[in-house]
């Protein structure tokens, strides 16, 4: 669906008669949603604009900025969802791209979602924005929750002491959405500026200083924000200022020794200490906490202390990590076997290649149609099902806390689990997701390990292959294998990867309830963006084969690869064909396996060990092409270059040490 | 007996204590490598003194002064360690034995110019870490900038690691050590000078911590929180 049909906030027509009025303000504005991780940013977009955007509870969930359309009383206003942003002073991947979008981009209207359950600390954010002078909203998100912990916020009051528009909201409901919009559509007209908070004598004596030897417009920002910038020291801005005027650097400096001096701290931790003075002066005027007598322990302190005890925590770590993989592949198996018999009965599956080329042709595409519905889709729904009940209730923060420990050994902390068990279904947004980690060696290295994780196209293959035509244990003991290689990988490329590893920092939200429709449309959202994938991919790769393997242009290929497949791994001579394909995505392995041999029951065409080792091969060669294409864009070539041969070596030493030891067990 | 063997004996006493909640005679003397029957004697002179409760057949326990004193030698022979290995790069063993004779010779303000010099650090070459010091500065950088030393008072109160804090006790956050955007990343996040901080649990194994302060909980790395110090408050009751 797409955003310009809908106009959210407004399901009756009538109340929306601004639409087809004369006048319509043809230029689309740009208005960016930005804010603390985790409260309630993507909520308030999907109402905005109709398009869903993933909700789940842990911070850090959007990782690359989304985009909608509102549609609003004859406005076109472009939304931006940022990630999540605690400060200016961004320190991971994923903040610097909202400090970039605000900062650089300038967009026409910024709306700063807090949470009213911890307003401190998300106006520390708040004041971030007003030093950077950009026209400004404060949406008051989770009016609710807070209402229900006894807190209670003078929006108004907020309002007249910012000297912005202060709006409150339950996003998840759809609450104050119509107030947010008018107020969005005035603010892009208006562009209300924040009134100028002030902060200690001492601090504002040398921004003022600074501001004065500042040549006006020094790189195209409010001279307040460079002022402050260059007191703490901040690297981009040093950088900018110097170009033009070199000397200003030095007697910034001189300032913030000063101010280290007198406090007896880094002037950037001054300044933050600053703000969260200010902030504290606003809460006090706005903000009233009733409690109701005796404290009664919260739902979240009651979950947590069996989540977090150090025994129940870590089996229901353990139950609930090999329950998400239990009951993928039990439900995957059935909706797979449903699916295979209501296609059987539509049309044949031939992956025998004969007849006419359009015949040929037909061919390959059902087959690879019918495969990527029975192969990929019933595993890829129950695992994001299962995953968006973990996120959405919160448990996923608490399993990070629980296995930090684990992680410091291969050089990650807790929140790495994050990509980790992600990547169980698909590592293309589980590398993604490795953007919540700061330091960019654990990011590599949490990425890394992410594309050696069992994905379920590997597991497809695992199961498909070795499961079924060897027995049940040789598939948990490639399993295993795999688990012992990450952990070893990990500890190797933790020693000897540069650079430093980082500890943990995380908030921790509250547990909710999951929301159902949240839920379901996150799962939907996961699910759409993969048959995107994989449905062209397979139907057009399995055409490719049946096509390039009826007039014969696969003979080469097995053939410039047999050294490989047959000398080393003792494969049969196909599979060189069937490791090519396997790179577009690893389950094509077995559809190839399939159309070349003409057979399904894959054990006819080789031994137990040899079906082992194919597997393996399989599980560790070449991440897949998508996978590749995400390494490139977070780091690069080389580095992308550097782990796809690391992998594919390792795959074929493995794969030649292997298929000797089975032959003599075998 | 002389000072230097009462001062070694308090150090076991607080090692053991630490552990195991109070020092057994027997605990000590394998701890100390002597007999039994000396350990009970050094306990008798260490309570004459006032360092620390003695019960015979039971153990005993360090008192306030006691704990004072020895939390002040082992911070020296922490400090000495890292200036053996760091600075005169002394290997292995005698690192730990130079340390342990060095120790009780030092004054306070050797010992101060000394955490000085090595840039106050948090930890000995073995991982233990180094307590604050006693000195009323706001943080390690202020004494570090601080030319020349000047005599300062002491603390009233006692600096705790946030790590120390029991699970539902309270501190005031004094000073946080550390990497400089570490110490950024915290106090953008609301752990700002005297700020009231709560220690909500400490996960198993040596795990993160989580906190809760300005409304906001918050999981922080074992290590992170170490050098995270706070002047506690007085647990609850009940």
């Amino acid at each position: 669906m797409r955003g310009e049909e809908r106009m959210s906030g407004c399901r009756d027509k009538d109340q929306c008669p601004h639409l087809s009025a004369a006048g319509v303000d043809k230029r689309e504005y740009v208005v960016a949603l930005a804010g603390n991780a985790n409260v309630g940013k993507s909520a308030t977009f999907n109402q905005l604009t109709g398009v869903e955007q993933d909700i789940g509870n842990w911070p850090g969930k959007t990782i690359e900025r989304a985009e909608g359309l509102l549609q609003y009383r004859g406005q076109r206003i472009r939304i931006i969802d940022l990630p999540g942003i605690y400060s200016i002073n961004a320190l991971s991947t994923e903040e610097q791209i909202s400090r970039e979008f605000i900062a650089h981009d300038h967009p026409d209207v910024v709306v700063n979602i807090v949470d009213a359950s911890a307003l401190e600390r998300n106006l520390f954010f708040t004041l971030q924005l007003a030093e950077l002078d950009s026209p400004l909203i404060l949406a008051v998100n989770q009016m609710d929750l807070a209402a229900q912990k006894g807190i209670h916020i003078d929006t108004q009051k907020l309002s007249g002491l910012l000297g912005v528009p202060v709006i409150p909201t339950i996003a998840i409901q759809g609450k104050g959405i119509i107030a947010l919009s008018d107020a969005i559509v005035s603010a892009v007209r208006d562009r209300p500026k924040p009134h100028t908070i002030r902060y200690g004598r001492e601090v504002e004596d040398r921004i003022e200083k600074i501001m004065k030897l500042l040549p006006s417009g020094a790189g195209g920002y409010p001279p307040r924000w460079s002022a402050i910038k260059l007191l703490e020291g901040d690297t981009d801005t040093v950088w900018e200022v110097k170009k033009e005027a070199p000397d200003v650097i030095a007697a910034s400096q001189v300032y913030a020794r000063e101010l280290e001096r007198i406090h007896g701290e880094p002037a950037g931790t001054v300044m933050s200490g600053e703000r969260y003075h200010a902030a504290e002066r606003m809460v006090s005027e706005v903000m009233e906490i009733h409690t109701h007598g005796d404290q009664e322990v919260t739902l979240t302190e009651r979950i947590d202390r069996i989540a977090l005890h150090p025994v129940l925590g870590y089996l229901l770590l353990i139950l609930t990590i090999g329950g998400l993989l239990i009951w993928t592949f039990i439900i995957g198996a059935w909706m797979s076997e449903f699916i295979t018999t209501f296609l059987a009965g539509i049309a044949p599956i031939r992956p025998l290649v004969k007849g006419s080329v359009p015949e040929i042709l037909f061919n390959g595409a059902w087959t690879g149609f019918v495969a990527s519905l029975t192969l990929i889709i019933p595993y890829i729904i129950p695992f994001y099902l299962f995953l968006a009940l973990i996120e959405d209730t919160g448990f996923l923060t608490r399993f990070s806390m629980m296995l930090d420990r684990g992680m410091h050994r291969m050089g990650l902390h807790g929140k790495a689990i994050i990509p980790l068990v992600l990547g169980f279904g698909c590592t293309v947004p589980a590398c993604f997701s490795c953007r919540i980690i700061e330091s960019p060696k654990q990011k590599f290295l949490a990425a890394f390990l992410v594309t050696l994780v069992p994905c379920s196209a590997r597991t497809i293959v695992i199961l498909g292959v070795v499961a079924v035509f060897v027995n049940i244990w040789w598939a948990l003991a490639l399993y295993l294998f795999d688990f012992i290689l990450i952990v070893l990988l990990g500890r190797i490329a933790f020693r000897v990867l540069p650079g430093e590893s980082v500890g943990m920092i995380m908030e921790m939200p509250d547990y909710h309830i999951p929301h159902l429709p949240g839920v379901l449309g996150q799962t939907w959202q996961r699910t759409k963006s993969l048959i995107w994938i994989v449905l062209p991919a397979y139907i057009a790769g399995s055409i490719v084969i049946t096509g390039a393997y009826a007039m014969g242009f696969l003979e080469p290929i097995n053939t410039l690869l047999s050294p490989v497949t047959v000398l080393l791994l003792g494969l049969p001579l196909l599979t060189g064909v069937v490791f090519v394909f396997g790179i577009i995505r690893k389950e094509m392995t077995l559809l190839a396996l399939a159309a070349l041999s003409g057979t399904t029951v894959f054990s006819t065409i080789m031994t137990p060990a040899q079906l082992i080792v194919f597997a393996l091969v399989a599980m560790l060669y070449v991440p897949c092409i998508s996978t590749i294409m995400v390494l490139v864009q977070e780091f690069g070539w080389r580095r992308a270059m550097g782990i796809t041969s690391l992998e594919t070596a390792l795959a074929l030493g493995f794969g030649t040490v292997a298929i000797r030891l089975l032959g003599l067990i075998l | 007996m002389a000072s230097e063997q009462l001062e070694e004996y308090l150090e076991s006493i607080l090692d053991i204590e630490e552990k195991e909640g109070i020092a057994k005679t027997s605990a000590i003397a394998r701890c100390m490598k002597v007999a039994p029957a000396s350990v009970t004697e050094a306990l008798q002179t260490l309570s004459d003194k006032g360092f620390v409760h003695y019960e015979p057949y039971k153990g005993a326990y360090l008192t306030d002064q006691g704990r004072e004193m020895a939390r002040k030698v082992k911070r020296r022979h922490r400090l000495l360690e890292v200036f053996l290995s760091d600075v005169l790069h002394i290997t292995g063993e005698n690192v730990h034995d130079e340390a342990c004779r060095m120790e009780h010779t030092l004054s306070d303000e050797t010992e101060r110019a000394l955490c000085k010099m090595l840039n106050a650090p948090a930890r000995c070459p073995h991982g233990s870490l180094i307590e604050a010091c006693d000195r009323d500065v706001e943080s390690c950088s202020a004494c570090l900038k601080e030319n020349p030393l000047a005599p300062t008072c002491t603390r009233d109160e006692h600096l705790v690691p946030v790590t120390s804090l029991r699970p539902g006790q309270k501190g005031t956050i004094a000073f946080i050590r550390g990497d400089s955007s570490v110490v950024q990343r915290l106090t953008d996040l609301g752990l700002t000078l005297k700020t009231d901080i709560l220690l909500i649990r400490k996960a198993p194994l040596l795990g993160p911590v989580e906190i809760s302060v300005r409304k906001t909980r918050l999981a922080i790395d074992h290590v992170i929180a170490d050098h995270i110090f706070v002047t506690a408050c007085a647990e609850k009751s009940g």
